[in-house]
């Protein structure tokens, strides 16, 4: 990025939330894994796509962010739905498609959204996130309320035309919008860095004049201070801006997705940059935390995730009337 | 520029109309704001937005770059977060690069989140054959729209629904396809004739022998061809095919016993089926004659003025066909 200003030279350990983030992560861990579980079961309907591997870039963006500030996500989007605060049970349930779900059981999976917690929803086609964000940026800029606008989105839909109006869009209207690409390599089934002759998105974004860093997207407090950064620099004005987050899917595009694409060894390397592990790693090496301390949070969120399920198993299916609801509006 | 709150002219072009009430917008709510290319400075192609960036400014009336995608969903994603825009799809047939943003956002997102969501954005386009402007700027495409549950489809036939219901448009709270038709845009005629709600349908003239259900710029050959006799025409001007007010269709029919629709767009699958459908379901016992349909033939609309001619439903065809059908029965 151009411009800094001495609080902002990266990482800050004392004003780093950390603790915050490793239980942020685990949240999304356990929500996720339960969740590529009861999809197995077939106790969840629909598709499921799980972010396995990319909590650091969840965590470590919205916690930067204020409960005002808007954002708007993928098909990929629980993480992103539990670190800006929506509401775990009201998730799950509606994750089972239960009429006291975030969304009455009519959107699930894909379409978890929450405005009282600036969530504008995931939202199930590729790049539309970027877009919706915009609009939000720029609400947030003619009525003077101050607030950042995230767009979501994978590498894949860099090569969407959506990207590139997008973000020519954001610029020219210098809008508080932060684009967070979660570059985790595979589009659906493909090796993205086969698919365009400019892998990197910074790149990409920077042909837009749109300022873009490259971080370690497995590096919770790396994403955490970059977004801090970014978000504040949209507020003051210099908006649009871009991180890319670099981190890898541990699943398949769906759950079910066998994966044959992937070589093992990249994985299993992947694998061994867990987000959990290494930030875990830090905490006890700094003496933040104790491994029985982590140990502990990482069993809570577990038991709040377990929670949320035996309610919603416990809940009703919406009413037959209820598919005739909210279409429109009076 | 027009407006209903300053002394209209005696007789109002349709499109001043449309400025008229988009002007009325803006200023009775400051969250309204206008988008598309050109809308600004500029006037837009047709003049629709004329006078309106001079007198709101950059911040009500912006001008966006050739990204139908970006600038429709942009909007989409203001008007969920508390704006009203206007965006303003130059031409119908341009909904083709920016239809996510109408068909998957727009429409869906109030319902797929249970209400949580509003999304109160009008998508402004003109449609309108005639004008050998070939087959990819003359498209009538309402039935696309009117098939997505959750988006209302508007078309306004006179200078009066020009002006009205362009505001109520922008005053509902949910998303509205608004389509107008650039032949009618220097048609003159009378603000704040007639004024009904949008939703309802308007018996624009009364007969006793065929009722004639049509919307948008095929009002007028329908009120033409009622003049050339020699059947007895009942003109119904839908006003909207979303909400379908089929109370007033299906009243007229019972009189009559005979029903023709008339659209521009083309006939195959064409929202005239649909409202074929329900007069048949509703009245097959008091029909004298089966329902009858008379839209574009589906070719691609052609470039040559005379081949263009001979496809759209003029006032003899209209005449015509409701001349055969009281010869039926």
């Amino acid at each position: 990025m151009t411009t800094k200003s001495p609080s902002h030279e990266g990482p800050d350990a004392a004003a780093i939330p950390a603790r915050e983030l490793f239980s942020t992560m685990a949240l999304i861990r356990a929500f996720e894994t339960s969740v590529a579980q009861l999809y197995k079961d077939g106790e969840i309907p629909g598709f499921v796509h799980t972010s396995l591997g990319q909590e650091a870039v969840a965590a470590g963006v919205c916690t930067a962010l204020g409960p005002d500030d808007y954002l708007a996500t993928t098909h990929r989007g629980h993480g992103h739905c539990l670190a800006k605060g929506v509401d775990v049970d009201g998730m799950m349930a509606e994750l089972f498609a239960r009429a006291e779900g975030i969304c009455g059981g009519k959107g699930g999976s894909m379409h978890v959204a929450d405005p009282s917690r600036g969530v504008l929803g995931a939202n199930a086609i590729v790049g539309a996130s970027l877009p919706l964000a915009v609009g939000a940026a720029l609400s947030s800029k003619l009525r003077g309320q101050g607030r950042v606008a995230v767009a979501f989105f994978g590498e894949g839909a860099v090569n969407q035309g959506a990207f590139h109006e997008s973000v020519n869009l954001a610029a020219i209207w210098d809008l508080p919008v932060l684009l967070v690409c979660e570059n985790n390599i595979y589009a659906e089934f493909s090796d993205s860095r086969r698919m365009t002759r400019v892998p990197s998105v910074v790149e990409r974004s920077a042909g837009h004049g749109v300022d873009g860093r490259a971080v370690d997207g497995n590096d919770v407090e790396a994403v955490y201070a970059a977004a801090r950064e970014a978000a504040e620099r949209c507020r003051a004005g210099e908006g649009p801006l871009l991180i890319e987050a670099e981190t890898y899917r541990w699943h398949g595009h769906y759950e079910g997705d066998a994966q044959r694409y992937k070589p093992e060894e990249e994985s299993a390397a992947w694998r061994d940059q867990d987000p959990l592990a290494v930030h875990a790693r830090r905490l006890v090496e700094r003496g933040e935390a104790t491994r029985e301390e982590l140990d502990a949070i990482e069993a809570s969120q577990r038991e709040r995730v377990d929670a949320s399920i035996a309610r919603a198993r416990s809940l009703a299916p919406p009413e037959p009337e209820e598919a005739f609801a909210h279409v429109f509006g009076d | 520029m027009s407006s209903a709150t300053d002394a209209p002219p005696a007789a109002t072009r349709y499109i001043d109309a449309l400025v008229g009430g988009m002007a009325d917008a803006l200023e009775e709510d400051d969250s309204v704001i206008l988008i598309g290319i050109d809308v600004g400075a500029g006037g837009g192609i047709f003049t629709a937005t004329k006078g309106l960036h001079e007198r709101f400014g950059d911040e009500r009336v912006l001008d966006t770059p050739i990204s139908e995608m970006a600038f429709a969903g942009a909007a989409v994603g203001a008007a969920m977060t508390g704006l009203r825009p206007i965006v303003e799809i130059m031409f119908m047939d341009f909904v083709s690069v920016c239809m996510d943003p109408i068909l998957n956002q727009a429409a869906k997102l109030r319902y797929m989140t249970a209400g949580a969501l509003e999304i109160p954005v009008v998508f402004r386009t003109q449609t309108g054959a005639g004008k050998s402007a070939g087959a990819q700027h003359s498209q009538s495409l309402e039935a696309w729209f009117a098939h997505v549950p959750g988006l209302k489809v508007v078309m306004p036939a006179t200078v009066t629904d020009a002006h009205d219901l362009l505001l109520a448009s922008v005053r509902d709270p949910n998303p509205v396809v608004f389509i107008e038709n650039r032949r009618l845009y220097g048609m003159r005629g009378e603000l704040g004739v007639d004024a009904l709600p949008l939703g309802r349908a308007r018996v624009a003239r009364s007969g006793e022998d065929v009722t004639v259900v049509t919307w948008g710029q095929s009002l007028r050959e329908c009120l033409a061809a009622a003049e050339e006799g020699p059947a007895s025409l009942e003109v119904v001007d839908l006003r909207s095919l979303v909400p379908l007010d089929m109370e007033t269709v299906l009243e007229s029919v019972r009189r009559t016993g005979r029903l023709l629709v008339v659209h521009e767009a083309v006939q195959d699958f064409g929202a005239g089926a649909e409202i074929a459908a329900h007069v048949a379901a509703e009245l097959f016992d008091e029909l004298r004659t089966p329902v009858r349909r008379l839209g574009t033939p589906a070719v691609p609309m052609p470039f040559s003025p005379e081949l263009e001619r001979s496809l759209l439903p003029g006032s003899k065809a209209i005449a015509s066909a409701a001349h055969s059908l009281q010869m039926e029965g």
